[in-house]
């Protein structure tokens, strides 16, 4: 086997240190190494989404990137997006608006979901739509989640509006 | 002062029947804590993954592990040689059938099981797959059934050609089966004396359900207390335990099988496959949990592809369009072996529904299956066993003879409906439809969309094409549907000889929370959350206050598990019935603590009150703690009950689907411009999961009509394997759905209900496909297979001539 190469991440504001062949993937890191099993996998061909976490503010798919090019990195995984004590507001929404039903896709969904408001926090159902159209449902047909963001959408601009 | 709190209040604070309760699944996998097969992890768990064929059709000769065991980390490699003492090489389907676990001499589909790496990690096994070095002799491959039929080559050299198979005789060793249903003779007489006949070859092209969650398992053999443990994505966990038991020789009491959150079935997890098999030996071999997990290729690949029907269809009319009489004959491909998931006497499934939502009165079916160099499978992918593959023979046998008697399709569909007076309605293929408003959803749909300026503008726009204004063509894809679902009657539905009832038991709490288990499995439908609303309303505890479970057979009651639509007719009425025996104690009870007589009192929503006193009652959370503290002379302690439900009949859910979709000629992309779905599930139990199931199965059926397809190239190399390939819809694809509804209760269903996950799958297809054709009706076109991808539809126009 290849020659271990030496990786630092900070994953969910948690500094993890530790050797991994060339090859780990990402994903593989944080379900099998750090037990982080949030993030799932669905394809291993960057297609549908499951995976999707945050690396340095951006919107990854875990599963064909290699854990080597994250070395440094910043990630946010669903775990890291809202507990039970305080739930994101997309998580809130996704509940409310029947936005999810086997399960599978909504980690990946909502880590999604929180970045395209960042970019974008007033979207139309389009720019939803497009803005979501790297992450696959199979269950819900969509319209549930379009309704989910679009709720969170408007409870963060309300408390964003109060907080001014 | 306290207001005080209404019988409404009462009802609502149930949350019960009819209401749009939020999920209680939802806390958990919103926050990434859901708990999927692959998230299970024990100590010193190992991982195996298969060596698979690269050849369709091939002779194996040798198998060389030498290499692969000096790989780091690589325990074990097994193949067919090390499975057969142990009679586990081949091993049982659901159709009757034996399917190759390991191949044995020969492989007979791309993707086929040959040798299982056992190793530390993944990517050890992996290495390991790399280094087995198996040698194969190509042999003629065959991908077209009708090929198969006529040919010399032999696929299942392991069957005596002459001998009959599982479902009666075979008249070519490639030929699995006939079945057929209905009055052959009569039904030709009608057609050859027929004033019009409409004559047509319906492909149902091969797809696959390709959950977003892949198949999966982890075994683990306990040596010394002598019980295995097995985990997996499996849609009927309890029928999993009794095949493991049968095939491994445990006893069933040692087998626990559990089915944690499942992400997506779709009828993917019905089957038993070689991967559950080969982790089950690999743990008792190695002393060690083994978990196999498939990769998307391995998924689209191998394990249970759907559809692939011929119907070639002959339909019968008088010149004012009353329909006398349906013929068709299927060529059904199902691969290398027959691994179909239907009740035993039903090798074709329900395709006998095929005679739709009208009064056919003569009607004959019948279907003959095949081996091919294909994978094995067969399921029912969001639908009852082979109903949309009969709905959407129907739905277009319709369109074409509409085209013949240059008729409406609407008004063709209406003059042929069943009549509402005319249920329960005996099918000339065999079915009792239970019941049904077809003509009120019809118009009810009619009128939502417009129908009649839809028509006017679609005319317009053909002569906007015509007269060089416009490239854009307008498709009213129409589509009435009945499906049979809830299997089913234990008088002649079972698999592998297990009846197809299902189960739940119940346990009230002294402190009047309960807990059921039922004998299915969620896999997204939500039924922790609608389970226990039909509990609510029977027994009249708040759903809240109700833990529902299932999915361990060392807990549940033993029931069929979920597909086919069966869980709301078939779990959801033994749930029904189950609470209906807790208040039937809980009358006696309540009775005894007012001091009446049992038939004093009556329920009424959260309590038993005396009949004419309503001031005097016992609500059902004292009913329970009294249960427990009481000595109730009679009657014995404790609150709980089990139900075992043999529905009497079928459900017969039915809806009204309209397409409206622009077609560029020019580029054969679509845009659907609206989307209009009735459905008619009987009593409602949650609106909210209704409807959300409505548009995760119409988008499921976009994606078949419009691009979703398993191919073969001729040397039976599936061209379709990743998520490049095999087309599931983005959100950006995807249209907006209007839903609406009636309600025709079942009359046979003790609270109604007749379930719905399906019907969107149903309906949808003819749906899409019929707004295609539609589209192109006006230039002459008749049948163009699915999918319609936009190459296809391009090619469509290009063959109209529409390109100039």
């Amino acid at each position: 086997m290849s020659k271990k190469m030496h990786i630092t991440l900070t994953v969910n504001g948690k500094e993890e240190e530790f050797l991994a062949e060339p090859r780990e993937l990402l994903i593989y890191t944080l379900r099998e190494r750090l037990n982080i099993t949030g993030p799932h996998i669905g394809c291993e061909t960057s297609h549908c989404g499951a995976c999707t976490v945050t690396i340095n503010g951006k919107s990854v798919k875990s599963c064909t990137m290699f854990v080597a090019q994250a070395d440094g990195a910043d990630v946010t995984t669903i775990e890291g997006i809202g507990g039970p004590d305080e739930l994101h507001p997309l998580q809130e929404a996704f509940k409310e608006h029947h936005g999810l039903q086997c399960g599978y896709c909504t980690p990946g969904m909502i880590t999604r979901a929180t970045k395209l408001l960042e970019e974008n926090p007033n979207p139309t159902e389009e720019e939803i739509r497009f803005g979501m159209a790297g992450n696959l449902c199979r269950c819900t047909g969509y319209q549930n989640i379009v309704k989910s963001i679009q709720a969170a959408a408007a409870t963060m601009n309300a408390a964003k509006e109060a907080a001014e | 002062m306290k207001d005080e709190v209404t019988r409404d209040d009462r009802i609502a604070g149930l949350k019960g029947m009819g209401t749009s309760r939020k999920r209680v699944e939802d806390a958990r996998f919103t926050q990434g804590k859901g708990n999927y097969v692959d998230d299970i992890k024990l100590d010193g768990m190992l991982f195996g993954d298969f060596v698979r064929s690269p050849y369709a059709h091939a002779r194996v000769t040798n198998i060389d592990t030498s290499a692969a065991m000096e790989v780091p980390g690589v325990l074990a490699v097994l193949t067919a040689a090390d499975l057969e003492p142990l009679g586990l090489h081949w091993m049982p389907t659901l159709a009757g059938d034996k399917q190759m676990v390991l191949a044995d001499g020969k492989v007979l589909f791309q993707g086929q099981e040959v040798a299982f790496v056992i190793a530390e990690d993944r990517y050890a096994a992996a290495d390991g797959i790399e280094a087995v070095v198996v040698d194969y002799e190509e042999l003629p491959v065959i991908t077209d059934p009708f090929e198969s039929l006529k040919s010399d080559v032999v696929l299942r050299e392991d069957l005596d050609p002459t001998a009959d198979g599982a479902h009666g005789p075979r008249k070519h060793p490639n030929h699995i089966f006939t079945w057929e249903a209905g009055e052959k003779e009569a039904t030709e007489q009608v057609i050859d004396a027929a004033e019009v006949v409409a004559e047509e070859m319906i492909y149902y092209h091969r797809t696959h359900p390709c959950p977003l969650e892949t198949c999966g398992c982890v075994a683990s053999m306990d040596k010394v207390n002598g019980k295995l443990t097995l985990w997996g994505t499996f849609q009927a966990p309890h029928a999993i335990r009794t095949v493991v038991s049968l095939i491994s020789g445990i006893e069933e009491h040692n087998i626990r099988v559990i089915s944690p959150d499942i992400g997506g079935g779709f009828g993917n997890k019905v089957g038993a496959y070689a991967g559950y098999v080969c982790s089950v030996v690999a743990s008792i071999v190695t002393g060690k949990p083994v978990k196999w997990i498939e990769d998307r290729m391995d998924n689209l690949m191998t394990t249970a592809f759907a559809r692939d029907y011929w119907m070639k269809g002959k339909i019968a009319a008088t010149k004012e369009g009353k329909i006398t009489g349906l013929w068709c004959h299927t060529t059904a491909d199902h691969g290398g072996f027959d691994a179909c998931a239907d009740p035993t006497k039903f090798p074709a499934g329900f395709m006998n529904i095929c005679t739709g939502s009208y009064d056919i009165p003569t009607a004959y079916l019948a279907v003959d299956g095949v081996y091919t160099n294909k994978a094995p499978g067969g399921v029912a992918y969001r639908c009852s066993f082979r109903v949309t593959e009969a709905a959407y023979f129907i739905e277009r046998m319709i369109e074409v003879l509409a085209i013949e008697l240059n008729m409406d399709a609407a008004e063709l569909r209406r003059i042929n409906f069943i009549k509402a007076d005319q249920f329960p309605y005996q099918s000339a293929l065999g079915w009792e439809y239970d019941s049904g408003d077809y003509h009120t959803a019809w118009d009810k749909a009619l009128n939502a969309v417009g129908y009649d300026n839809l028509r006017r503008e679609q005319a317009q726009m053909v002569e906007d094409f015509k007269s060089g204004k416009s490239r854009k063509l307008l498709g009213i894809g129409l589509c009435h549907f009945t499906e049979i679902v809830g299997a089913g009657p234990v008088k002649n539905c079972d698999i592998l000889g297990l009846g197809m009832f299902d189960s739940c038991e119940i346990r009230i709490h002294p402190t009047g929370s309960a807990i059921a288990r039922l004998g299915t499995i969620s896999q997204g439908q939500g039924h922790a959350t609608t389970f226990a609303q039909i509990l609510a309303s029977e027994i009249g505890l708040p759903a809240d206050s109700i833990t529902i479970e299932e999915g361990d057979t060392d807990t549940a009651p033993y029931g069929l598990g979920t597909y086919g639509s069966r869980s709301t007719p078939v779990a959801g009425a033994a749930t029904a019935m189950a609470g209906r025996k807790i208040r039937a104690k809980a009358q006696m009870i309540a009775a005894y603590l007012l001091e009446v007589h049992d038939d004093d009192v009556e329920f009424d929503v959260d309590r038993f009150v005396v009949k004419g006193a309503p001031e005097r009652f016992k609500t059902m959370k004292e009913i329970a703690f009294a249960a427990y503290n009481q000595a109730i002379p009679g009657i014995e302690p404790g609150l709980e009950a089990v139900s075992y439900y043999d529905p009497p009949n079928m459900t017969y859910p039915f809806g009204a689907y309209i397409c409206v979709m622009e077609i560029d000629v020019d580029t054969g992309e679509h845009s659907i411009r609206q989307f209009y779905a009735l459905d008619d599930c009987g009593t409602r139990i949650n609106p909210m999961i209704i409807e959300g199931q409505v548009h995760g199965g119409l988008t499921e059926a976009l994606a078949i009509a419009m691009g979703q397809e398993i191919a073969y190239d001729d040397m039976g190399n599936v061209k379709t394997g990743t998520l490049m390939d095999f087309f599931l819809p983005t959100a950006w694809e995807t249209p907006h759905y209007t839903t609406d509804h009636t309600t025709t209760p079942s009359p046979h269903h003790p609270i109604g209900a007749k379930g719905v996950g399906e019907s969107p799958n149903v309906g949808g297809v003819p749906a899409f496909s019929n707004a295609v054709h539609d589209a192109f009706r006006a230039f002459g076109l008749r049948q163009a297979h699915m999918p319609h991808d936009h190459w296809r539809v391009w090619k469509i126009a290009n063959q109209l001539g529409l390109h100039g």
